[in-house]
């Protein structure tokens, strides 16, 4: 059972607020691992600060909790000095996206083999509301009293012209879709990114007109449009839509196996 | 004008810029400062001011260079691992000779830390703080009002000496509630005009602000130049408080938070007879040099206490020269000292243990 043997059951219940998505997300990782069969002996997770970075101390794994947005080259440390290990790097729209956005095009562009789960509240939770680059345009927060101005990112478009091997993007509604498409990425040997949409009733719904969790969810449920029908569909239609699927599966040469060639023909040169 | 209003710390703060012409905030969110940011984002656009969340520490210290440049009143606020990111901007602010006014409401470190009040950042914050030999004012309030106060004359001697100028506060100002008075109101109409600005340069020859002096003759000459600014700073801005220092033969010194414990603790010291004095000193840098080693003549110990397990207590013993032991109690992590603590070591100390 993936709960029992990926989670740190000591350190539950967790932190998270009535209504929160973010367990499931974590519930999905350790699923979509499971479904991997990975030895769990060779999993590390790394996360950064914010709501979606205290998932890995629930995670019993190798975990490193790290500094707010640097989770990614962190992971790529870890990553570059074992690449053996399925290094996965759990973060959230302000960790990933704000302070962490460089960080995440660099790896993108690299395609080291790390497999991020990026979690998309639209909001900044732990600090209480403030917006942060996924807030919808016109959204109360704490810093935007008058409605966001911002435009907020496409992170899967942002992903796949960065160079991610492996872009996909699902929600806590459609859990497991969500498995899915995490234990495929988790299996692409490059970058793979994966946006799961995440509800926050505490900071982004009850200032927006979405006080519940499962008022949240439902709003997934109605507004998500699946990566096939959308190329049916008009920008007029799209509208207030959000897609979801698997935007690429590439196959990229991956950034610690090049490396790896690179220096072995120096091990030839030598002998 | 006069009227008191019940505030909080963070709030405070950010109106009291707002009052003095403030009118530029980039911020980003971090505990336990969130209220400043916030405070801001609903009220600048009133003033027609301008509030931003930046993407990142980083990203706001340079737009608070940038506005700074352009000749404009510019605050940002953060707490312990966010000035840290500050620091690079914070020294090309001095290196350019940029006047700001940065908050921290500081928190325990190192690394993340936590969230409650500590003091720190005390080193960080009176040597420079970034790379380079450059120094920042450095003022450190222990009530709400005092946070407004100083925030309010932050932004003048910032401007008088064009250089950065550091509030140092920490969890505990930033999120108490107490009531304050704003006792100016000076809109940036009325400030004077910054020549050296790159705010257009129509009419007048090209401004350049920037800190790069590749000969080093000439970056000797702008450090120099700085220094000279610090030493004017150390004759002209010292700021401290004494209570009760005349006839003392303990001195007690703390900032900020703690001096309001040490009050408690010298005041239930006096009730048992011990005759305990305070310094409290308001600007970290330029520190209070002077009194200390004054009183360090007839005290038969200093006493120094902080949120930190022992950073001022090197400023006062450099002060006290060694005419005096100097000794320190300290709790940290976001632990706050108890005025029994501090009277209980008193007693101890004053009976010669060490």
């Amino acid at each position: 059972m993936a709960v029992e043997d990926y989670l740190r059951m000591e350190k539950l219940p967790h932190i998270w607020c009535p209504g929160c998505g973010h367990g499931i997300v974590m519930g999905a990782i350790t699923r979509a691992i499971e479904k991997n069969g990975w030895d769990k002996n060779k999993v590390v997770v790394v996360s950064g600060i914010g709501c979606s970075s205290r998932a890995p101390g629930y995670m019993d794994f190798d975990t490193l909790h790290t500094l707010h947005g640097r989770a990614i080259p962190f992971a790529a440390g870890v990553k570059m000095a074992n690449p053996e290990l399925h290094v996965i790097v759990i973060t959230g729209d302000g960790d990933g996206a704000a302070i962490g956005g460089n960080h995440l095009i660099h790896a993108c562009r690299r395609n080291v083999g790390l497999n991020i789960v990026l979690l998309n509240n639209s909001i900044y939770g732990m600090t209480s509301g403030q917006y942060s680059p996924l807030t919808p345009e016109g959204a109360l927060a704490t810093t935007s009293p008058y409605g966001n101005i911002d435009p907020a990112f496409d992170l899967c478009n942002l992903a796949m012209g960065s160079g991610a091997n492996f872009v996909a993007r699902g929600t806590a509604y459609h859990i497991h879709k969500l498995i899915d498409y995490i234990s495929q990425g988790f299996e692409n040997p490059g970058f793979s990114f994966i946006e799961a949409i995440s509800q926050c009733p505490t900071n982004f719904g009850r200032r927006n007109k979405q006080r519940t969790g499962l008022e949240m969810m439902k709003w997934q449920r109605d507004n998500s449009v699946d990566f096939k029908k959308a190329q049916t569909m008009s920008a007029e239609e799209l509208k207030g839509k959000f897609i979801t699927g698997i935007f690429c599966d590439r196959e990229d040469k991956e950034y610690t196996e090049k490396y790896r060639q690179l220096v072995e023909q120096f091990q030839e040169g030598s002998n | 004008m006069t009227e008191k209003i019940l505030m909080k710390g963070n709030e405070a703060i950010a109106e009291a810029g707002i009052r003095v012409g403030c009118r530029y905030f980039f911020g980003y969110p971090i505990t336990p400062q969130n209220e400043l940011p916030a405070y801001m984002s609903r009220r600048l656009p009133e003033v027609q001011g301008t509030f931003l969340q930046a993407e990142s520490e980083v990203a706001a210290i340079n737009m608070v260079y940038g506005a700074a440049g352009a000749g404009g009143r510019v605050m940002t606020s953060s707490s312990s691992p966010g000035i840290s990111l500050k620091q690079e901007g914070i020294s090309y602010l001095a290196g350019s000779e940029l006047p700001c006014v940065i908050v921290n409401i500081t928190r325990g470190g190192p690394g993340l830390g936590g969230i409650q009040p500590a003091q720190s950042d005390y080193f960080q914050a009176t040597r420079g703080g970034g790379h380079g030999d450059y120094y920042t004012p450095v003022l450190a309030p222990q009530s709400v009002q005092e946070a407004v106060d100083l925030t309010m004359d932050a932004f003048d001697i910032a401007d008088k000496y064009r250089n950065p100028v550091l509030v140092l506060g920490d969890g505990m100002i930033g999120q108490m509630m107490e009531p304050v008075e704003f006792k100016k109101e000076i809109t940036p109409d009325q400030l004077p005009e910054k020549k050296w600005a790159t705010n257009g340069a129509a009419g007048r020859k090209p401004n350049i602000i920037n800190s790069l002096r590749l000969q080093p003759e000439k970056l000797e000459e702008l450090n120099l130049k700085l220094q000279e600014k610090y030493m004017a700073m150390k004759k002209a801005e010292v700021r401290y408080e004494t209570d009760n220092i005349e006839d003392a033969e303990y001195i007690l010194v703390a900032f900020g938070t703690t001096a309001r414990i040490v009050k408690s603790a010298a005041d239930m010291a006096r009730e048992v007879g011990m005759k305990v004095g305070i310094i409290r000193p308001i600007t970290l840098f330029p520190f209070p040099e002077d009194v200390i080693a004054k009183a360090s003549e007839k005290a038969r110990f200093i006493l120094t206490v902080e949120m930190s397990l022992g950073q001022m207590v090197e400023d006062v013993r450099l002060s006290a020269k060694g005419r005096c032991p100097v000794y320190f109690q300290g709790r940290t992590g976001g632990v706050v000292p108890k005025p029994g603590e501090i009277l209980d070591n008193l007693k101890r100390l004053a009976g010669g243990g060490k």
